[in-house]
């Protein structure tokens, strides 16, 4: 399966090149970019691990680039999303936010059904991958 | 693109000048500085080497990029940040770099003082600077070969390596005392051979410390009387036997003390005063400094007395 | 009648007396911050003055019955009764903007039976009109804070979703009437797994007889549950809990609840009230609230009678919807591309200034209510993204029920369009393209390498809507040279 969260998770992945004019785009519109990653992609998985603060008073994106292949050379077979966060008064909340890196195999989600009375049905989302403790589950 | 096929192509070199905007900002620097004659040559021929490898590459003659580290060696006072500041805009014009932000730093943003803080510390600086240059004033002090474990060591090789590796997204000004810096590069082979500009600020003359000071008064709206301007220049050639002589950055202080001194006299006088009063500065406010009874110049304890 | 003659008869003598000699028109009342104020757009009969109109519409929606009352006197009058303080003709119209400032104290707090009681009560039968049209409103802070607004808001709702920085994508289910229950969840399914976020039961899916509510509330959740385990993301069906009486809503409400749903839906048929009560039950029950405008078209339609659309987005932001269908511009359904934009604005900013080319009569200061997502619904599809993210803007629902499911390689690869389609608009517009002319290019070349939304383009290549609209502002930019 190909886990779809994000903004651009229907495109082919994107470039460098490409993820750098997003990130840029973020630093334009003044949103500090941040690098999170984690093994277990469930939907309601909110906190992923933060790679480093989120970068404050950049310009450029190189800046970003750096710290994502940082990021990608150090878990080369986890998620590895880039969150451009949006401080203004009303918004305060992340304004984009897009994978740039996922692991070579991605098994899915397993949607286990319990049955209960009058036809109803408790439904709970495992993904395969998070069964093994967190840094075993992909390769 | 193939070369072959471009080798009949004229290229307007004259249109390519005057788009690169260059010119306005040699201007800026002209007018904003006085002297400097060798160092705005320097920047007259880097901004021209820069231009042609830009229109080498579009005609498909070169691909390697030139390299643009450099360093600044003067004392302080000389013009150095400013022209670092000119400098980031001539290569953001020319676009070697992508937007043209001046990032200074000295020796406590890159070095940390427990381990494990140099490399988040420079990482940071390093970032910020992407894309613009990255201004190093005093470089020399991330050298401390009496301390084997200095920190500054593991500064100095990460800017090396971006040195080398991200040429495209930082360039690095290294700048500090001449004698210093000799001795600095000459322990650090590699931050020389990175290095492809040495521009070495000169001491201002007198003539162009007082008119450094003439330019500096005529922005803020005083001037000397023919009796001040003699004093000043009496002044000058005084201060600049002294130790911790800087240049403009002298200038700028002494010019401080005698506006207060003016001020001082103004008030002591009392009565009624016109606007001319209030912007001419006397001798007897420039005459009042140490300097002329001997004495040192107090200019770097930040007490405005001297 | 109203508008008879005076003569020198006393303000409390007993009789008729013209509206605005009893105080309803004053041109020098200055209204105060704390005042809501009205926008009307009033054609008076044959012979009566606009003033007079303008005034009588302020006695009518206020304090004033038809006769002179002694009673009156026993209240501070001047204070309850509305102003009408400035009288404004629409050029080239029989027609007049009257403005018109009521106090706070006329309403109950945190009551839109109450507030529209009093302002469209009575007042759109008067006979001394042709006719009527509430154009705006301002609502002060003062009383914007008795209301608590959308249960979740836009940022809340994505925080939610877990869905940043582009538009969310839905679907109306077709038929609207006639699935079985596990047929209808059959496209719920495919339109989810197909990259839509969203799905839809329409505004007259309610529990008939051929797919009773419980049914397909099961139904649509195993399609919701099956095709967030294929994708990995959060998915929704708009569960319509829209019936006869709030004991029956509240039902529906809670089974939706049980099941997981993440959102449910009513119909602005339901009522006022009965659309306050569900935003309660939709904030304690952590459950997102999709409105439809069911029936709007009767009154917001026509230029010169009833209520303008922006007017009833003001009322439902402060009842509490986090989703209302607002306009696509492009779109099947009617809506002006300014007065749409306008009602974006009022549906999503905080301090929205007036904007006369967007229909916006009055600054509105929402005082940080949170917003409401606006839905953009009928007729839309994805060869026309380029202009819906230029119109709509990102903080929106697209609806393509249509352009999903009459996708000819089926409704997967319609809904795989659309998602296609709306990342690759975003990617460019953050590129620095300029989407809206090079749309239809950065489509085609997204389409090069996806075959469904390849197969889209071609089908409705050429399907657009453009017809005149019967409501635009009265006020139009032209061009400067």
């Amino acid at each position: 399966m190909r886990l779809t969260q994000g903004t651009f998770s229907y495109l082919p992945d994107l470039t460098d090149e490409q993820i750098q004019a997003q990130v840029q785009y973020c630093l334009d519109n003044d949103w500090p970019v941040a690098v999170e990653y984690t093994d277990d992609p469930h939907p309601r998985n909110i906190y992923w691990t933060m790679w480093g603060l989120p970068m404050f008073d950049l310009l450029d994106a190189a800046g970003v680039m750096h710290e994502i292949n940082a990021c990608r050379h150090a878990f080369p077979n986890h998620y590895i999303r880039v969150t451009g966060y949006d401080r203004r008064l009303g918004r305060q909340t992340t304004a984009l936010s897009f994978i740039v890196n996922r692991p070579a195999e991605e098994p899915g989600f397993y949607l286990e059904r319990q049955e209960g009375a009058d036809r109803q049905v408790r439904y709970t989302l495992r993904a395969y991958a998070a069964v093994r403790p967190s840094g075993q589950r992909y390769g | 693109m193939n070369p072959v096929q471009t080798l009949d192509q004229v290229i307007d070199l004259d249109a390519a000048y005057r788009e690169s905007n260059v010119q306005a900002i040699l201007d800026e620097l002209d007018r904003e500085l006085v002297g400097l004659t060798p160092v705005k040559r320097r920047i007259r021929e880097i901004a021209a080497l820069l231009l042609i490898a830009r229109l080498r590459e579009r005609a498909g003659l070169s691909t390697e990029r030139p390299s643009l580290h450099m360093s600044f060696t003067g004392r302080p006072g000389t013009g150095k940040t400013t022209v670092a500041l000119r400098m980031s805009k001539i290569l953001h014009h020319l676009g070697y770099v992508r937007r043209g932000h001046l990032v200074v730093a000295t020796r406590d943003d890159l070095v940390g003082q427990y381990v494990g803080h140099t490399a988040p510390k420079t990482k940071e600086v390093l970032k910020k600077a992407m894309g613009g240059v990255l201004f190093i004033d005093e470089a020399y002090y991330l050298y401390r070969p009496e301390n084997e474990r200095d920190y500054g060591q593991e500064a100095i090789e990460m800017l090396l390596q971006v040195m080398e590796n991200q040429r495209d997204d930082l360039v690095v000004i290294l700048a500090g005392y001449k004698d210093r810096m000799d001795t600095f590069f000459q322990a650090n082979p590699g931050f020389h051979s990175r290095i492809a500009h040495h521009l070495a600020f000169p001491d201002y003359t007198l003539d162009e410390l007082m008119a450094i000071a003439e330019l500096m008064l005529q922005q803020q709206n005083y001037h000397f009387d023919t009796e001040a301007r003699l004093a000043f220049a009496a002044y000058l050639a005084l201060r600049v036997q002294q130790p911790h002589f800087a240049n403009a950055r002298s200038v700028r202080n002494a010019l401080d003390r005698v506006k207060l001194r003016q001020a001082n006299r103004l008030i002591a006088r009392g009565g009624q005063i016109d606007a001319g009063e209030l912007m001419r500065l006397d001798a007897a406010d420039i005459r009042a400094s140490r300097v002329f009874r001997g004495g040192l110049d107090t200019e770097d304890t930040g007490t405005p007395q001297g | 009648m109203a508008h008879a003659k005076n003569g020198n008869k006393g303000r409390w003598s007993a009789g008729v007396t013209p509206y605005a000699e009893m105080g309803y028109y004053n041109a020098d009342y200055i209204p105060k911050d704390t005042d809501i104020l009205c926008a009307f757009r009033i054609v008076p009969q044959e012979g009566i003055e606009p003033i007079e109109a303008a005034a009588a519409v302020a006695g009518e929606s206020s304090t004033a019955t038809w006769t002179v009352v002694w009673t009156d006197r026993l209240t501070a009058h001047e204070h309850y009764q509305a102003k009408c303080y400035r009288v404004d003709p629409v050029s080239g119209t029989n027609q007049y903007i009257a403005y018109i400032a009521y106090d706070l104290d006329l309403f109950e707090e945190g009551s839109i039976a109450n507030l529209t009681s009093s302002i469209i009560g009575n007042v759109f039968g008067f006979k001394a009109l042709k006719s009527l049209r509430l154009e705006d409103m301002r609502i002060p802070p003062h009383y914007t804070k008795t209301f608590q607004g959308p249960p979740h808001g836009i940022i809340m709702e994505r925080e939610y979703l877990n869905k940043y920085g582009r538009p969310l994508l839905g679907a109306t289910v077709k038929p609207k009437l006639g699935l079985s229950a596990r047929n209808y969840g059959r496209v719920v399914y495919e339109a989810l797994l197909g990259g839509l976020d969203f799905t839809k039961d329409d505004e007259n899916i309610n529990s008939q007889p051929f797919m009773r509510w419980r049914d397909r509330f099961l139904f649509c959740m195993e399609a919701v549950n099956k095709a967030q385990a294929v994708t990995g993301e959060i998915k929704g069906h708009y569960l319509n809990v829209t019936a006869g009486t709030m004991e029956e809503m509240y039902e529906r409400a809670d089974f939706a609840k049980e099941l997981g749903s993440v959102i449910i839906m009513i119909d602005l048929t339901i009522g006022y009230t009965a659309i306050q009560s569900m935003s309660k039950w939709a904030r304690k029950n952590g459950v997102i609230l999709h409105l439809h405008r069911a029936g709007h078209g009767t009154y917001t339609r026509q230029k010169t009678h009833g209520v303008s659309f922006r007017v009833i987005a003001k009322w439902m932001r402060l009842a509490g919807v986090d989703h209302i269908h607002a306009g696509t511009i492009v779109g099947k359904l009617e809506g002006d591309p300014h007065n749409v934009q306008g009602y974006y604005a009022t549906l999503r900013g905080d301090k929205v200034d007036a904007n006369p080319l967007l229909g916006l009569y009055f600054d509105q200061d929402w005082a940080s209510m949170p917003g409401t997502m606006p839905v953009a619904s009928g007729g839309i599809h994805a060869g026309q993204m380029h202009q819906l993210l230029h119109y709509l803007g990102e903080d929106v629902v697209l609806q393509f029920g249509g352009g999903t499911i009459g996708h000819p390689d089926g409704i997967a690869e319609g809904a795989a369009a659309n998602r296609i389609a709306v990342e690759a608009m975003i990617q460019a517009r953050n590129e620095g393209r300029d989407t809206l002319s090079e749309g239809p290019e950065i489509l085609a070349r997204a389409a090069r390498w996806s075959p469904s939304l390849h197969k889209a383009l071609e089908v409705w290549k050429d399907v657009t809507f453009n017809f005149e609209s019967t409501d635009t502002p009265d006020v139009v930019v032209t061009p400067t040279y």
